[in-house]
């Protein structure tokens, strides 16, 4: 049987596939990119008077604040919601309580961003819209990102809570701590790297999101004065206008791609790191 | 004294305001992820029926059904699977069985997949529109949105049948090559088929990410509502359609809930089945 002797070397063949792949995503970003970082300068895309493509401005930054405070915001309302709710299940609710609550985050993070952004559209915009017009707006697409970021914040805190050490907590428990003291005291000190991993990801996860924020945000070019005002992000600029962007546009399409996956890169290698102390 | 039951008082009163502060925002996820829920149910059930699962769409999209439509996402699906299952499930078993943890291949492999994976599914939109779509010249097709996805779940099926493949008890290991069996026999008749469930759920997980995709089809597998003539033919998945109908159709609500409820129920099915075979493993590794 010659099978050993060809077997490894065929799995290191579709490794390298693997390998390929990713590289072959970058050298295409950035190969797409080029026109615009060798001709236009980078400082440009930070300058320049507005963003209007087809005249030749290329303003990200109006679409960057609001990928940025879209992303803050929800972040702003799923740290407190996720982290109450993984303190439910793990110290306050009854156990039978407790699974079903984690089942309904489950099925939560198993929702398509397609379908928040589709119940976003017909059932919170109305809403917002008869409080505020326009009703879709930053507030929106912030309250559906909230929706959707919330069950990485819930399950990671939740993992990070439940691997504190049992001793820690019957230490607690002996030294005649409250419930909420041994929280505070003991279990958030203890499982603090988990929780920011979470916390950290679930950011990732709002910056790169598409779909929900194009649905409900508005998608108008502007720096917003209040939350009500709609807003256009990074992501919801390339999905609206990749099909038809030609020549140098299409090159600043693919540089606010390389912007995104550089930004979530660095906040995911922030994760990592915090999450391999946390195992320590 | 009196300082002390003050103090005691305050630490109740703290406990009971935290207590209601938990409680609160419990009901109120709750409340609005079950509204969420109702919504879909109420609005999809009275448009969902056998002949909206069967027809083609009319009108684009506003009458008939959805039949075209769930025939290009399944050969997307299809596609998707097949290129990328052999690839990852080939690395998966390397790095578990053939490399050293600490070997620099084997670290690099595993750092671009990590990489892979935080990559947001409109920059792989982006990057199957320049490779499949034009450098290829593959066009807007079923095929291009297809590789887009399988270069999507290269890291969740790696990463799901490599921690099978770990968990798998290293006294197999030792006693398959104690009776003298061969590497690759001890792979094929022991560790593979121990390590099947957990590779079966990283698969279903997958499928499911791949139904859920929108932004990385946007601009590789087109926008044609009509059914498929070949790989090549331009196709619109599920999750598209459900953006389509309400973005751009006036009066295409209805439909849109019906479709988003086959889609949810769909993938509600996939992710359950897909817990069933992960029982026991890590659940929340695998889901995020």
């Amino acid at each position: 049987m010659p099978i050993d002797q060809w077997l490894p070397g065929m799995l290191r063949a579709g490794a390298l596939i693997a390998l390929l792949v990713m590289s072959f995503i970058l050298i295409f970003l950035i190969g797409e990119s080029w026109p615009v970082l060798s001709k236009l300068s980078i400082a440009q895309l930070g300058t320049d008077s507005s963003w209007h493509p087809l005249e030749g401005a290329y303003n990200l930054m109006p679409m960057l604040t609001a990928t940025v405070l879209a992303s803050t915001g929800a972040l702003l309302l799923a740290i407190p919601l996720g982290l109450a709710s993984a303190l439910f299940t793990v110290f306050y609710a009854p156990s039978c309580l407790a699974i079903s609550y984690k089942r309904l985050i489950e099925l939560l993070a198993g929702i398509p961003s397609v379908v928040f952004g589709f119940w976003g559209l017909t059932v919170l915009v109305p809403l917002l819209n008869q409080w505020q017009p326009p009703g879709a707006s930053l507030l929106a697409g912030i309250l559906v990102l909230t929706l959707m970021i919330l069950p990485t914040v819930t399950v990671m805190a939740h993992a990070a809570l439940a691997a504190v050490p049992v001793e820690l907590v019957r230490s607690a428990a002996a030294l005649g701590l409250s419930r909420f003291g041994t929280i505070q005291g003991v279990m958030l000190p203890a499982a603090k790297a988990g929780i920011t991993a979470g916390i950290i990801l679930a950011g990732a996860r709002a910056l790169g999101e598409t779909m929900a924020v194009l649905m409900v945000a508005g998608n108008v070019v502007q720096y917003p004065e209040t939350v009500f005002d709609p807003v256009r992000t990074l992501a919801a600029n390339i999905a609206l206008e990749t099909a038809y962007a030609m020549g140098d546009h299409r090159a600043v399409l693919f540089v606010s791609g390389l912007l995104l996956m550089g930004l979530i890169m660095v906040l995911a290698a922030m994760a990592e790191a915090l999450g391999k102390r946390q195992h320590v | 004294m009196y300082d002390a039951v003050c103090n005691r008082g305050l630490r109740k009163l703290r406990e009971y305001v935290v207590q209601c502060l938990i409680y609160s925002a419990v009901v109120l996820v709750s409340a609005v992820f079950i509204w969420l829920l109702i919504d879909l149910l109420r609005g999809g059930l009275s448009h969902l029926s056998w002949e909206f699962v069967t027809e083609l769409p009319r009108d684009a999209g506003r009458a008939g059904g959805i039949a075209s439509i769930l025939i290009s996402t399944l050969l997307i699906l299809l596609v998707a699977v097949l290129t990328a299952v052999p690839v990852a499930w080939m690395t998966a078993i390397l790095l578990a069985e053939f490399v050293a943890i600490g070997s620099w291949f084997g670290k690099t492999v595993r750092f671009s997949l990590y990489v892979l994976a935080g990559v947001p599914s409109i920059v792989f939109g982006l990057f199957g529109n320049a490779f499949f779509c034009v450098y290829l010249g593959l066009g807007f097709s079923i095929l291009s949105g297809g590789l887009t996805l399988a270069c999507m779940l290269l890291p969740i099926l790696t990463s799901t049948a490599e921690a099978g493949l770990r968990a798998v008890s290293h006294t197999y290991r030792l006693a398959a090559s104690a009776l003298g069996l061969s590497r690759a026999a001890a792979l094929l008749h022991l560790i593979l088929p121990a390590a099947a469930p957990a590779m079966a759920a990283g698969l279903l997980l997958g499928i499911g990410r791949a139904l859920a995709e929108t932004a990385a089809l946007l601009f590789t597998s087109g926008y044609a509502e009509r059914m498929p003539d070949s790989l090549l033919d331009s196709g619109r998945a599920l999750a598209l359609h459900i953006f389509d109908l309400s973005m751009n159709v006036p009066g295409g609500d209805e439909p849109a809930y019906a479709s988003a409820l086959v889609l949810v129920s769909l993938l509600l099915g996939i992710n359950i089945l897909a817990m069933k075979f992960a029982y026991g493993l890590q659940r929340s590794k695998l889901m995020l």
